[in-house]
């Protein structure tokens, strides 16, 4: 389905997720924030990077991943995107939500 | 409690883990940190044999129940053959590194920092004499039966018996 955010149409899933990430741009994740109560600082850019880095390394993402990132702890991510972080910050980095369970 | 509450939305998982073998410490600790992944909150009170999964000197040697679990499609008197217990869990640890699943102190370590309360049963910690020290330091506290359903409090509450 499409979506018209940030002045821009884009296609997302029925969850709200980019289906394709070259639609992606910053004032699209900052908009996405806002409607997930988000306000990003440069610390939660540094996870979005972080995130799209391994999107585009094709390698799938975990909670214990992120543990282990050097950017960011645990502790830190929920605190940085605190209602469900992996999936919040995934979906503002423009890639897909993971499928992983841990 | 029915599902229906709440229009069924979990607010929060409460889980009682009652049994050391890993399969159910791993079902409990999947569960609650995939309740945090999902923005749910989530508590583990840890009782009877649960305790052993936060006891310092047992929680990094636990082991895959090969007797009575049918799942192993296993006779149980092979199960019971001495060292059938240490393959059967390194076994299923091998597979389980390869799903980037943690060992238990390092889960531990996950649900701390994501956010989920770790209870210590009193009842069954007199009962196998052990003390807050001997467990993993990171415990929110030992606590009695009453104390847990009180933190259950609020709308959108699911509890599980592991």
């Amino acid at each position: 389905m499409e979506k018209t955010i940030a002045q821009k149409t884009i296609s997302v899933n029925e969850e709200g997720y980019l289906t394709n990430f070259s639609e992606w741009n910053k004032e699209i994740a900052e908009a996405l924030a806002i409607e997930n109560s988000i306000t990003l600082t440069p610390r939660h850019w540094q996870v979005i990077d972080y995130i799209q880095s391994e999107f585009k390394k094709e390698a799938p993402l975990s909670i214990r991943k992120i543990g282990k990132s050097g950017v960011i702890d645990i502790k830190e991510f929920y605190a940085l995107f605190p209602a469900g972080p992996l999936k919040t910050a995934t979906k503002i980095a423009g890639v897909p939500k993971p499928a992983s369970c841990i | 409690m029915t599902m229906n509450e709440n229009n069924g939305e979990i607010n929060k998982m409460m889980i009682i883990l009652s049994k050391a073998s890993i399969e159910n410490v791993y079902a409990a600790f999947v569960l609650a940190n995939g309740a945090r992944m999902e923005g749910i909150e989530a508590e583990i009170f840890f009782t009877f044999f649960g305790l052993e999964a936060i006891h310092n000197k047992k929680l990094d040697h636990l082991h895959v129940a090969t007797v009575g679990n049918p799942a192993m499609h296993m006779p149980t008197m092979i199960g019971g053959l001495p060292g059938m217990e240490n393959f059967a869990t390194s076994m299923m640890k091998k597979e389980m590194e390869k799903l980037d699943m943690p060992e238990v102190r390092e889960f531990l370590d996950i649900l701390k920092a994501s956010g989920v309360k770790l209870w210590a049963c009193k009842l069954a910690m007199d009962m196998f004499h052990y003390t807050q020290e001997a467990m993993y330091g990171d415990i929110d506290g030992v606590i009695t039966v009453g104390d847990f359903y009180r933190q259950a409090k609020g709308v959108g509450t699911h509890m599980l018996f592991v």
